[in-house]
């Protein structure tokens, strides 16, 4: 194992922390809800090229790994940024893969005149619901039965919105029909569903570290709270019962942390592996980040349950990051029966 | 960054399976299952005279030319086939101890005897009241003129049976602060007023207690400075990991999946294809994978001259607690033959989950309970306010 960044990793991860901390304070994130969507914010990510960061250079795009996505999405996460990075970075990779029949969406898209998401879950009778990104995006790129399609819809965009859905995350999800509007078929078949798949395990992948970023400032927050907080006459970071569930908590994250490191790696390692990694990664991210937030939460006490302090950002985005690919408990054993069954089952 | 999972050992592996299968007796497994007496004399005679355990020490002590490598190549085929050198290992450690603090004297005498398998030295840290909380060790050695006296009571003093010597913590100067009065000595185990006690365990493993009433020894045994026994252990500790068997994963959940995917239940239907139990084994395929890589993240701080602390209680954490957990959701995936134990009639994997299940229990207790881990995660990343007390 070797866990140094390269220096352009190291420069990137630099960039996008200064960036973030800049562009997306609590206050903006706060501003963004209940859409979740920022368009000023996001209008920079594209001009800085993260949304095409992994698309290939003589397409236009970075020409970069998933693993240097992973480090800027971990900053996104931390700082709850609200832009549908990961679904637009998928996305744009996907239709790169298809740079044919994407055509001029791909081109739109690289330019950046065109959101593009995914939709995670297959659409059911022609429509894809609680879509991430659905709200703002140009474009879906879905599982329409055997069929995967993209889906221009030309009343929605960045910059008209629709409206937003009231829901735990502040995410900016719509459903979407995928059978109306300038629909283009990508691929047919079992190589539908594998390319399908493989878009998922990204999203996966590179939301298991926006979940480990998120988890690790709820634990941030947290550890601030508990060393300024007193009862009983002495500050409450020294009982016990807080100290060793915090240290539960960092050490899930560190694991969370490596994991999601190592799907970001397989990816553009190729590994065979690759998709069973990106999807224990979310999985476990997403239980580590959700459990940090609730108990940071729990040690603020009354105060936790209060809209003005920032962690409930952070309690409610953990749990629905990971709900939007549906029922963690059945992508468990979607993954067990993947993992140690029969290789191409 | 990069994640490929290097075999260090390749080069070595065929020769070290060859070694095995020509030094390895189904009946010395057998005999460690049913004793709990983690050593077996007569592979550690063989691993003495071909060299294997002089590998890698200074060749003025008796170190052999044999690779270090190789060797633990063969340590690796060992534990495959659940044979231990508990006693070996604990020998390891007090060895480079040894090497950094004793005498010229002590290095010829303990090194050297150890190459030669004549020595084996056994840990004598814990007492009855004092086992995480090692510096409130209670007994106590008295000067005598060229010799000390030692009176007291060891416990946990695993493979004593088996060994040469104890290494034993006294008290030098109840009158000093705790940590201040002890110092450490290299106790023979064939000295009138020493005596062995087994303990017996929930994992079959056999431990001891360990009297000494009015044991005397040559001030030539003491290790390191009167009342720098504390220094010593922080010494040993050091030693405690990179010296001992590799990391061994946890593969309850493939063992499950085995038996999920091989078994028929009366209905027609495979457990394995019941989403509860499915469910379970993702749950185990990703925390088994979690505890690796918090445990290669250790080997790569060493690789790069980082000294692992806090990192080391993590892994040591997760490793121990995921274990237990994944055996205990087996024996419950596995129902009423989860109760089945090795020589019972029908046992899933002759019984091992069973036994698994019972042998896991100290993995959280021994070498720093959980608890103290937790501690010093709290104290050493999070930087939250020492609780114990000193």
């Amino acid at each position: 194992m070797d866990l140094d960044f390269t220096e352009d990793q190291v420069a990137l991860r630099e960039m996008v922390e200064d960036f973030v901390e800049k562009e997306s304070s609590v206050d903006v994130v706060r501003a963004a809800e209940p859409l979740g969507f920022s368009p000023t914010v996001w209008r920079k990510v594209v001009d800085m090229g993260l949304a095409t960061i992994t698309v290939a250079e003589d397409l236009g795009g970075g020409g970069a790994g998933f693993l240097d996505l992973a480090l800027a999405v971990e900053h996104f996460g931390r700082t709850l940024t609200p832009v549908p990075l990961i679904e637009a970075a998928v996305a744009n990779h996907t239709l790169a893969t298809f740079a044919s029949p994407a055509g001029k969406l791909l081109e739109d898209a690289i330019a950046g005149d065109a959101l593009v998401t995914l939709a995670v879950r297959p659409a059911v009778d022609g429509v894809a619901t609680i879509v991430p990104g659905g709200a703002v995006a140009d474009a879906v790129i879905a599982l329409d039965g055997d069929d995967l399609v993209v889906v221009r819809q030309s009343t929605i965009s960045p910059s008209s919105p629709a409206e937003a859905i009231p829901n735990l995350g502040a995410l900016p999800i719509a459903d979407r029909e995928v059978r109306d509007g300038e629909r283009i078929v990508l691929a047919r078949g079992p190589e539908a569903v594998a390319a399908h798949r493989r878009a998922v395990g990204q999203w996966e992948a590179l939301t298991a570290n926006a979940l480990v970023g998120a988890g690790q400032r709820a634990l941030e927050i947290g550890l601030d709270y508990v060393m300024e907080r007193k009862a009983f006459g002495v500050l409450i970071g020294t009982f016990q019962t807080i100290q060793h569930r915090f240290a539960d908590d960092v050490t899930a994250l560190d694991g969370a942390r490596l994991l999601a490191y190592e799907a970001a790696w397989a990816l553009d390692a190729g590994q065979d592996n690759a998709g069973e990694l990106a999807t224990m990664a979310f999985l476990y991210a997403g239980e580590a980040a959700f459990k940090t937030a609730a108990e940071s939460l729990q040690f603020h006490g009354g105060y936790g349950y209060t809209l003005e302090y920032d962690i409930q950002l952070y309690f409610r985005r953990a749990k629905a990051w990971v709900l939007v690919a549906g029922d963690p408990k059945a992508g468990y054993a979607d993954l067990g029966r993947r993992f140690y069954g029969p290789k191409g089952a | 960054m990069d994640f490929t999972i290097q075999d260090d050992l390749a080069a070595h592996r065929e020769q070290a399976r060859e070694w095995f299968e020509a030094n390895f007796e189904q009946a010395w497994a057998d005999d460690q299952y049913h004793t709990g007496s983690h050593q077996t004399m007569e592979l550690h005679k063989r691993m003495a005279e071909q060299g294997l355990l002089g590998a890698g020490w200074p060749k003025e002590y008796g170190g052999s030319d044999v690779d270090p490598d190789f060797v633990r190549a063969v340590y690796r085929e060992y534990v495959n086939a659940d044979i231990r050198m508990d006693a070996w290992m604990t020998t390891v450690m007090v060895l480079h101890t040894i090497l950094a603090l004793g005498t010229e004297e002590q290095k010829q005498y303990f090194v050297g005897g150890a190459m030669r398998g004549e020595i084996l030295i056994a840990l004598g840290y814990s007492e009855p009241e004092s086992g995480s909380d090692v510096a409130a060790a209670k007994t106590k050695a008295t000067r005598d003129g060229d010799e000390w006296v030692i009176d007291g009571q060891k416990m946990f003093t695993s493979t004593a049976e088996k060994c040469s010597h104890v290494i034993v913590l006294a008290r030098t100067d109840p009158d000093l602060p705790k940590h201040k009065g002890l110092t450490m000595f290299l106790v023979p185990t064939d000295v009138p007023g020493f005596e062995v006690q087994p303990i017996h365990t929930l994992g079959n493993q056999r431990t001891n207690t360990t009297y000494y009433s009015g044991v005397r020894i040559p001030d030539t045994l003491r290790l390191a400075g009167v009342n720098e026994g504390w220094s010593v252990i922080r010494t040993a500790l050091v030693y405690e990991r990179g010296v001992g068997m590799p990391y061994k994963p946890i593969r309850v959940g493939e063992h499950l999946a085995e038996w999920a995917q091989s078994t028929t239940r009366p209905d027609g239907t495979r457990p394995f294809d019941d989403q509860q139990v499915a469910e379970r084994l993702g749950r185990m395929a990703t925390e088994s994978e979690v505890a690796r890589l918090l445990a290669s993240r250790l080997d790569w701080m060493v690789a790069r001259d980082m000294v692992p602390s806090v990192e080391g209680s993590m892994s040591k954490m997760f490793r121990s607690e995921t274990d237990q957990r994944h055996y205990r959701d087996a024996l419950d995936v596995l129902g009423a033959e989860g109760l089945l134990a090795p020589g019972a009639p029908g046992a899933p994997r002759h019984g091992t989950f069973e036994f698994g299940f019972r042998a896991a229990v100290v993995e959280t207790i021994y070498g720093g309970a959980s608890e103290i881990m937790r501690e010093m995660i709290a104290e050493g990343r999070l930087k939250l306010p020492r609780n114990r007390g000193k």
